[in-house]
């Protein structure tokens, strides 16, 4: 399969999908949950089948609650309320006010946070990436040092990081499109499934480099760089397919059977696997082609 | 190593994983033996979050006071019945924290109630009656003495016998109080309660005024200090406010539970069986097989080992892993069939396996170690919990690699 010569294609559809993500993000923006402007969610069961969404609503409202959100959970009686920050005694005295009016609910869950606790999680959760970040950066610089008279090997570091960018963008993309259309919050489960996909993207990315790094020891002189890095990335093509897809087993499973508390945050951990698999073949492979041609290293063109 | 001692080996090595198997098993003797922790969101309970309000303390005795309260929010939290509360001090900027998670508790709003309470801390008089010295027959007579005349307590050591003793000052108003208290009982019992519970009944033995007093007893310096560290929470009182709380309810977590785990079964058996149809060539997939079968269990018994609490994130460090397990399989797997293809014989094809496999395991999951380090020395909760399962998860592939798989292989594979 000739990936590196049909490069541009695979190059166009990844920049769509990411064009298209930005503009999500852009204009729909990130809608930070509870976990990081604090606040409350509240997730109840009402058993009584006649109340429907808009009941809730209308009682909520009469209550005096002000900026609530409240949306049916599908396919059960349950519903997720979200609102300011409310102390525990008032809580309880919702509580007690739609038990009155709807008679038997349940409790599912209920979260409360502070607005100090939520920026200091946000703070924490942002340096701690870009120390990753550059943790990764570092790394793969140093252990790709040993073929840098060829390729200079802080071009792997950056380009894992371009695919590590590609992978967690387009997921965001989903993600807030979801936020828009079905109220999902971005909350912190979803910076997990984030730095899970960060962690599988840079994974996979490393195995296809260390493949051409492995060639560019042992067939060095015979092919030039385009055809090294073209028979690399078929020689790695079936185990990155075959390993995406028995992680996707394991991620559909959950998807499908598991509780619904982990859907969208299982349905994102699969997006961010199936793109980390494309990007580290036809992104990570060609992006090295193209800097390693339009350098004026000699390797290039040796044969 | 001789084909034999292969062979013993790979046996010792199932014979592990099936103890392992047993020892996660959340039934029957590993249940027992060693429970699973099992975070709120799958066993349902509460986190709650107090801002300590420390400002009245002095800055030598916060620590004192920190220590005092986290003894005395224990103390209540078990009469819950919580397995395992945890229960920790933080400090966060210049503010304190305290951290209650009660996995497992039903009544999650007297839970908050009881917890949030001040600590109180009061003296009461002590009537034992003539004929009989059962304890049960003790009559306890509530005074106005409490925590609130309380000026400090420290640890102190009595000068003849060496022995620890527990030093408390009052203050004016509590040194009054105290003092006709003591007059009263002289050669009598006076019980100190925290929280309605007998803290320390010491026997008044003079009448004491100027508001200094001194418990001796057969204590040792352990049980001292902890004496102490209760007479200050009762006494500087250092108020808590709930600033956030996280509740599941029981139902959702069991749901939760019951649907995790069944989904998980049922993608292993989907990895198991596409592993196996497609490397079904050389035999080589069931060996992938028996390998995450090895795998699973050995991890699963690490993180039990370790104490880590599975939560949600904590299923997802473990997926990734999996994930990352199967593919050092695949790449070695890969490896073995170019060596085959080569011509090489069997030794030196599955050597030609490990070597070429090895540098992209190395490099793959060193980024990974980098990543859960940070994760998990700079966040919490959450993230936390993801960082340390994955960690673990992929220190276990690791070896699991280069120890299982290689073994496994040397023993099976002929040709």
């Amino acid at each position: 399969m000739n990936i590196i010569g049909k490069r541009n294609i695979f190059l166009i559809i990844s920049a769509v999908l990411i064009l298209a993500s930005t503009a999500l993000i852009v204009s729909y923006k990130i809608k930070p949950g509870i976990d990081f402007v604090g606040g409350s969610s509240w997730q109840i069961k009402i058993k009584n089948e006649k109340v429907n969404e808009n009941n809730l609503k209308e009682f909520l409202s009469k209550l005096g609650i002000k900026n609530f959100v409240a949306y049916p959970a599908l396919g059960t009686q349950s519903y997720l309320i979200r609102l300011e920050n409310i102390s525990e005694p008032d809580h309880q005295k919702y509580f007690e006010a739609l038990k009155n009016e709807f008679g038997d609910i349940e409790e599912l869950s209920f979260e409360s946070i502070g607005p100090a606790i939520g920026h200091e999680l946000a703070k924490k959760a942002i340096w701690a990436s870009i120390l990753v970040l550059l943790g990764i950066c570092f790394y793969v610089t140093f252990a790709f040092r040993r073929t840098s008279y060829l390729v200079p090997s802080f071009r792997y570091g950056i380009i894992t990081l371009v695919c590590l960018v590609h992978d967690v963008i387009i997921p965001l993309g989903v993600l807030v499109y979801l936020g828009h259309a079905r109220g999902i919050d971005f909350n912190i489960s979803f910076v997990v499934a984030l730095l899970t996909i960060m962690g599988y993207s840079v994974h996979d990315t490393i195995v296809v480099f260390d493949r051409i790094r492995s060639n560019l020891l042992t067939h060095r002189g015979e092919l030039n760089f385009s055809q090294l890095t073209n028979n690399s990335v078929n020689q790695i093509i079936t185990r990155s397919i075959n390993t995406s897809l028995t992680t996707l087993f394991a991620l559909l499973a959950l998807l499908f059977l598991g509780p619904f508390s982990l859907r969208y945050f299982i349905l994102v951990l699969s997006i961010g696997v199936a793109v980390g698999t494309y990007s580290s073949i036809f992104v990570a492979a060609p992006l090295l082609v193209i800097w390693q041609n339009k350098s004026n290293r000699k390797y290039t063109n040796l044969k | 190593m001789s084909q034999k001692n292969l062979t013993w080996l790979l046996i010792l090595i199932i014979v592990l994983a099936i103890l392992a198997a047993f020892f996660i098993y959340p039934k029957d003797l590993g249940n027992k033996f060693r429970p699973w922790r099992l975070g709120l969101d799958l066993v349902g309970g509460t986190r709650l979050i107090y801002e300590i309000d420390i400002s009245q303390a002095k800055e030598a005795d916060k620590s004192i006071v920190l220590g005092g309260l986290r003894d005395v929010i224990e103390k209540r939290v078990n009469l819950f019945g919580v397995s395992e509360p945890v229960i920790t001090t933080a400090k966060s900027g210049d503010t304190y924290r305290l951290i209650v998670e009660l996995a497992g508790v039903k009544d999650v709003k007297k839970a908050i109630e009881e917890v949030g309470s001040t600590p109180l801390l009061d003296f009461r008089e002590v009537i034992v009656p003539e004929e009989e010295k059962e304890l049960e027959k003790i009559i306890f007579i509530p005074t106005d003495l409490t925590g609130r005349y309380i000026k400090g307590a420290q640890l102190e050591f009595d000068s003849i016998t060496n022995q620890p003793a527990v030093g408390i000052q009052f203050d004016n108003e509590g040194a009054k109080i105290f003092e006709q208290l003591t007059e009263r009982n002289i050669g009598k019992y006076l019980a100190i309660f925290l929280d309605n519970g007998l803290i320390e009944m010491p026997v008044v033995r003079e009448k004491i005024s100027g508001g200094q007093a001194r418990i001796t007893g057969k204590f040792t310096i352990e049980e001292a200090k902890k004496l102490v560290e209760r007479f200050n929470a009762g006494a500087l009182t250092a108020p808590i406010n709930l600033i956030s709380q996280e509740t599941v309810g029981a139902s959702l977590g069991e749901e939760s539970l019951q649907k995790t785990l069944k989904a998980g079964l049922i993608g292993i058996i989907l990895i198991l069986l596409f592993m196996g149809f497609y490397y079904r060539r050389l035999g080589l997939g069931w060996f992938s097989g028996i390998a995450l079968l090895i795998y699973i269990p050995l991890t699963l018994a690490v993180y039990k080992i370790f104490g880590t609490t599975m939560t949600l994130a904590g299923i997802a460090g473990f997926i990734l892993s999996i994930g990352m397990a199967v593919d050092a399989n695949v790449l070695i797997f890969e490896g073995v069939k170019e060596g085959f293809k080569k011509g090489l014989n069997r030794i030196s094809s599955i050597d030609e396996g490990f070597r070429k496999a090895w540098s992209s395991i190395r490099d793959s999951n060193v980024t990974s170690i980098i990543t859960c380090l940070i994760l998990y020395n700079l966040t919490s909760g959450f993230i936390k919990g993801f960082a340390l399962t994955l960690l673990i998860g992929v220190l276990v592939s690791m070896f699991s690699a280069i120890f299982v798989t290689r073994t496994i292989l040397r023993v099976f594979v002929r040709k």
